[in-house]
């Protein structure tokens, strides 16, 4: 099934003024000739006590808006924001309209747990938008399975894990790792890598499958080192690379870190414009550059799914709109863009459904396909990930990335990859 | 591991491995040396530490995006008068923190550590309410980001130099206050004995306002340096608080040559450590043998004789 396009308008302010001024004609207005709520009774398509009612529904958005994730997890607050809104305009889902309760995770995952509880149990919310790192998906794993909740977690991450109550609406690592790789190898020639990461489970599981497939095409990997959250100092290993001299660095550092270690390459002399060694990451989004300064990271590669710069239409309507709706200084991650996706997914597997039944949601989610997202055509596969193509971007000093490859097909999600683990 | 190299070449790793190392001490003694007087002198456990650098980080922040747009012409010396306005800044509010909270507590140092431990979440917040969650990009004038070729093998980050020599300034301007000033006559009086400096007619109170604003001033100018090597964030302060502690521990407390040697002997032994090992062990083994010496000296490296 097909999703009708978004509309173009879409600015919280004049939203706002839209349903002020016809709140009870909105439903007849907006939404198109089928899915009218009455169409589809509350007791029919809500057989477990969900907060669902003649004319809304309530989901829940769980993600930390203080302490260090936040820098990481607004946007993606931001992104669900607008998709609801968006959805909204158009009609609602089932001819109802979303209302969300948002809960702090407070970058703590003890809390994300207590308030995944909270939105399911008290707040019986239909679904979650949430989560960023696996931490804290790890954390709310056993509520959501306990309670029968569906979870729609946006960032990409190191795979190992599929559960009936999540979509994973990023990547998961061997999608994002091997045709990155594959991709320096042939273009590039590269013959040498460099691992390097932050000290936890992404990076190491990301690097474990980057070596294998590295050593699976008779490349070498000179080094691989990891140094723990929130390092600041890495001359020293700037040193061994350059001993080492590979022909790329693989880095996946994150948060803090990642703003020291640009910086401190850039002040060691290692132009990445040169690409002798070229930077390849898996770690930075447009996002992270906000913070690294563009004139500090330019010149490196990007792979992931995303880029801001993408010029399909699809993308610069979502641009617009979120500009519109967040500011015009706002810029899009790869992560932004998953979170996005997830209100959508969750859209169409309900209507396909019939239902806001959780049971039956899972049951067709599977095979549902978004031709609108802004990164393009994606389905979400049997194993609750998502089709997705990669690609692969190229550092610009305006923060933004120019891409300059894509996968000629969708990528298969392989969260249990063989020979990788 | 180096059976491949030539000579000249692990020659010129050897030597940039130790300015490496040598910018790692500078970071350390610019980290530790706000608190070595906050800490040392006062016996004050300033948990916001990392919050009065990262204040100074902002100032820095603010002052270049003040200077690209009003002074473009002078951009490329703004970082001189942001560090300047960084000291004013976190010195002023150290000395109203003084104020409102810190001389109440002077005779329970321990309720110090968690009154600053809720002062640095507050201030936290604030960053992220006002400058917002993300990290801010900070732009560097250009030429402190380069680098000296010093031989075709060697290049030496300019903004390591940078850093070393503001740790030498103020590590002299620090000894200097100390210990050939009259203040800090007063304020070594005061840290021996309290009632009695008060009794001989100092000024107390004002030379305690006075020490603690000049201690959370050097955290400022710290946090505005840092901005060239680390990130600028609400919550980036907490990425220094557990070495700079370190630092001022093992160094003895109270004492500056201690903290200025501990410096020394921690950030070489992380700095061959992260070479030879990976970067999460040489963090592991530097912990450890700190840990092993502090059991074996608790009162660190250097410790004033004081009269129990």
């Amino acid at each position: 099934m097909s999703e009708p396009k978004f509309p173009k308008t879409l600015a919280g302010p004049s939203r706002r003024a839209v349903l002020a001024g016809g709140a009870a004609l909105t439903a007849s207005l907006f939404a198109p000739k089928h899915l009218r709520a009455a169409d589809y009774p509350t007791a029919e398509v809500n057989t477990t006590g969900l907060a669902v009612t003649d004319d809304t529904v309530t989901i829940g958005i769980l993600h930390s808006i203080t302490g260090t994730m936040a820098i990481s997890e607004t946007g993606s607050v931001q992104a669900e924001k607008l998709a609801i809104a968006q959805i909204n305009e158009m009609g609602g889902i089932l001819g109802r309209k979303i209302e969300f309760i948002q809960e702090d995770g407070a970058s703590d995952w003890p809390t994300f747990a207590e308030k995944a509880k909270k939105l399911l149990v008290s707040d019986k919310v239909a679904s979650v938008m949430g989560c960023w790192t696996s931490a804290s998906r790890k954390a709310v794993l056993p509520v959501f399975e306990q309670y029968n909740g569906m979870l729609y977690y946006p960032t990409f991450y190191e795979g190992l894990e599929q559960s009936p109550n999540v979509i994973y609406t990023g990547q998961e690592a061997t999608q994002q790792i091997i045709a990155g790789i594959d991709w320096v190898a042939e273009t590039k020639g590269a013959k040498s890598f460099y691992l390097l990461g932050s000290d936890y489970i992404w990076p190491r599981t990301s690097n474990k499958i980057a070596r294998k497939h590295i050593e699976k095409l008779g490349l070498k990997v000179v080094g691989e080192d990891y140094y723990p959250l929130g390092h600041t100092q890495f001359n020293s290993v700037i040193n061994k690379i350059r001993l080492k001299k590979p022909d790329v660095i693989y880095a996946i550092i994150v948060g803090g870190s990642n703003v020291a270690f640009y910086k401190q390459l850039k002040a060691a002399g290692i132009d990445m414009t040169k690409e002798k060694p070229l930077l390849l990451t898996i770690s930075v989004t447009e996002d992270e550059i906000r913070g690294i300064g563009g004139e500090n990271i330019e010149g490196a590669y990007a792979c992931m799914k995303y880029f801001q710069s993408l010029t399909n239409e699809n993308n610069m309507e979502f641009v617009k709109a979120f500009k519109e709706m967040w500011g015009e200084d706002m810029v899009i991650g790869d992560v932004t863009q998953a979170a996005y996706l997830g209100p959508w997914l969750w859209k169409a597997a309900v209507e396909a459904a019939g239902s806001f039944d959780v049971d039956k949601v899972r049951e067709a989610s599977p095979g549902i396909e978004l031709t609108t997202a802004p990164e393009g055509y994606v389905k979400v596969h049997e194993n609750h990930h998502l089709w997705s193509k990669t690609r692969v971007g190229h550092a610009k000093v305006d923060g933004q990335y120019e891409v300059v490859y894509e996968t000629a097909d969708l990528v298969e999600p392989d969260p249990f990859p063989e020979g990788y683990q | 591991m180096f059976s491949d190299y030539s000579m000249s070449e692990l020659g010129a790793i050897f030597a940039m491995q130790g300015f490496a190392g040598l910018i790692l001490f500078s970071v350390f003694v610019l980290m530790a040396l706000g608190l070595a007087i906050i800490f040392g002198q006062m016996g004050v456990i300033n948990m916001a530490h990392g919050e009065f650098m990262i204040l100074g980080a902002y100032v820095t922040y603010i002052t270049s995006n003040v200077f690209s747009d009003y002074l473009p012409a002078l951009f490329s010396i703004y970082f001189f008068v942001a560090m300047v306005l960084a000291f004013i800044a976190s010195g002023l509010l150290g000395m109203a923190v003084e104020w409102a909270m810190i001389r109440h507590l002077y005779k329970r140092p321990l309720d110090t550590l968690l009154a600053t431990w809720g002062l640095s979440l507050i201030l936290q917040q604030v960053y992220r309410s006002v400058f917002g969650a993300r990290e801010v990009g900070v732009t560097i004038p250009d030429w402190i980001m380069g680098s000296l070729p010093v031989t075709d093998m060697i290049e030496v980050p300019i903004n390591g130099i940078f850093v070393m020599v503001l740790a030498v300034g103020i590590s002299a301007a620090i000894y200097i206050l100390m210990y050939r000033s009259s203040w800090g006559k007063q304020v070594r009086a005061i840290n021996q004995n309290r009632v009695m400096a008060g009794a001989v007619g100092i000024n107390t109170e004002w030379t305690d306002r006075l020490t603690f604003g000049i201690g959370c001033g050097v955290a400022g100018v710290a946090g505005s340096a840092f901005t060239m090597i680390g990130s600028t964030g609400p919550t980036a302060g907490q990425l220094y608080i557990v070495d700079t502690f370190l630092v001022v521990v093992f160094g003895g407390a109270g004492s500056l040559l201690g903290t200025i040697a501990s410096a020394f002997s921690i950030s070489q032994a992380q700095s061959i450590m992260e070479f030879f090992l990976s970067g999460s062990m040489a963090k592991v083994l530097t912990l450890l043998t700190v840990v092993g010496i502090l059991m074996l000296r608790p009162q660190g490296l250097f410790a004033l004789k004081l009269r129990k």
